[in-house]
């Protein structure tokens, strides 16, 4: 696999495009089809490509296991956290209304922004787990049994 | 109807052939099949995911677990009479619950005049988000996304704790 020159092109050229189109499915999913999930599923994808193009190893150089393994619990705490969050500004947990305090006098929300920044946090907190779990899977099985790990 | 006649073409096909990457190939036209189903059936946001998780990522999963074992089936050792008896009969009972289903997109029924109607209604006011699938998985039935992440955050660690190979980091 590793000599076929035009893989390896194509790839080169791909994996950015990719990534690039998993960011706009999840920063455009307020108003396209798409989201969180998607995006972490379309990102992942464009790693795993990269692992089976050109090596677990070069893969392993580029997004290390540890930050990986990182991910998982950093999407569920950034999630739960907007929810802490809004329990600090007042409101109940996960109510968006209450996140920020745009009028003058003490007490008011903006709850249109509050809702645009909730939504938004809370995806990225799931595009990050699920973009971290799903390499992690990857991970853990390709090249189990191999020794040249 | 031409897209769930190859479906179920596909299915047979699974059924029938005892090598696993064929197995695997199929798998993944499938989940394309199902996407395609999902488009029809204006689901753009299920679509989307169907085609990446369905035969993107679990096909390779899949095939990188293919490499660690054999590339055929092993021949049958139990008779499948039974398995076959026992999937029969819950298809029919499956089959005899829609009888009792509201028929396909009546508008009269309580799944389009609940909630679904309110959210449609009151979406652009409350969020300002013009997707109303986003709207409502994020902020409107957020507890339920959040429970969501946990699971694949469950599965990720669980995976973590049975393939990572402890010691050798």
């Amino acid at each position: 696999m590793r000599l076929d020159v035009i893989l390896r092109v194509a790839a080169k050229l791909f994996i950015p495009f990719i990534i690039m189109f998993g960011l706009y499915v999840h920063l455009h999913g307020d108003f396209g089809p798409g989201g969180g999930f998607q995006a972490g599923v379309i990102i992942a994808a464009a790693i795993v490509l990269y692992a089976i193009i050109f090596g677990k190893a070069a893969a392993l150089r580029a997004v290390p296991k540890w930050a990986v393994e990182l991910m998982v619990p950093l999407g569920v705490l950034i999630y739960a956290g907007v929810g802490v969050w809004s329990m600090i500004m007042g409101g109940e947990y996960l109510n968006y209304n209450v996140l920020l305090h745009a009028g003058e006098p003490v007490g008011t929300y903006d709850a249109i922004h509050g809702q645009h920044w909730g939504v938004f946090l809370v995806e990225i907190g799931v595009l990050v787990t699920v973009t971290g779990t799903m390499l992690t899977i990857f991970y853990s099985f390709a090249g189990r049994g191999r020794p040249d790990e | 109807m031409v897209l769930l006649t190859l479906l179920a073409a596909i299915t047979v096909g699974i059924i029938r052939t005892r090598n696993l990457f064929a197995v695997v190939v199929l798998s993944g036209a499938y989940s394309f099949l199902m996407a395609s189903v999902m488009i029809v059936l204006d689901g753009i946001d299920v679509a989307m995911t169907e085609a990446s998780v369905g035969a993107g990522i679990s096909t390779v999963l899949v095939l990188s677990a293919l490499y660690l074992t054999k590339i055929h089936e092993a021949p049958p050792r139990y008779s499948s009479a039974l398995p076959f008896a026992a999937s029969a009969g819950m298809g029919a009972m499956l089959i005899y619950g829609t009888y009792d289903l509201p028929p396909f997109g009546v508008a009269d029924q309580p799944v389009n005049t609940h909630v679904g109607a309110q959210y449609i209604a009151n979406n652009m006011a409350e969020t300002d988000i013009p997707n109303v699938v986003t709207a409502v998985l994020a902020s409107y039935r957020g507890f339920d996304t959040l429970g969501e992440v946990t699971v694949i955050f469950t599965a990720g660690i669980g995976v973590m704790l049975l393939l990572k190979r402890w010691g050798q980091a």
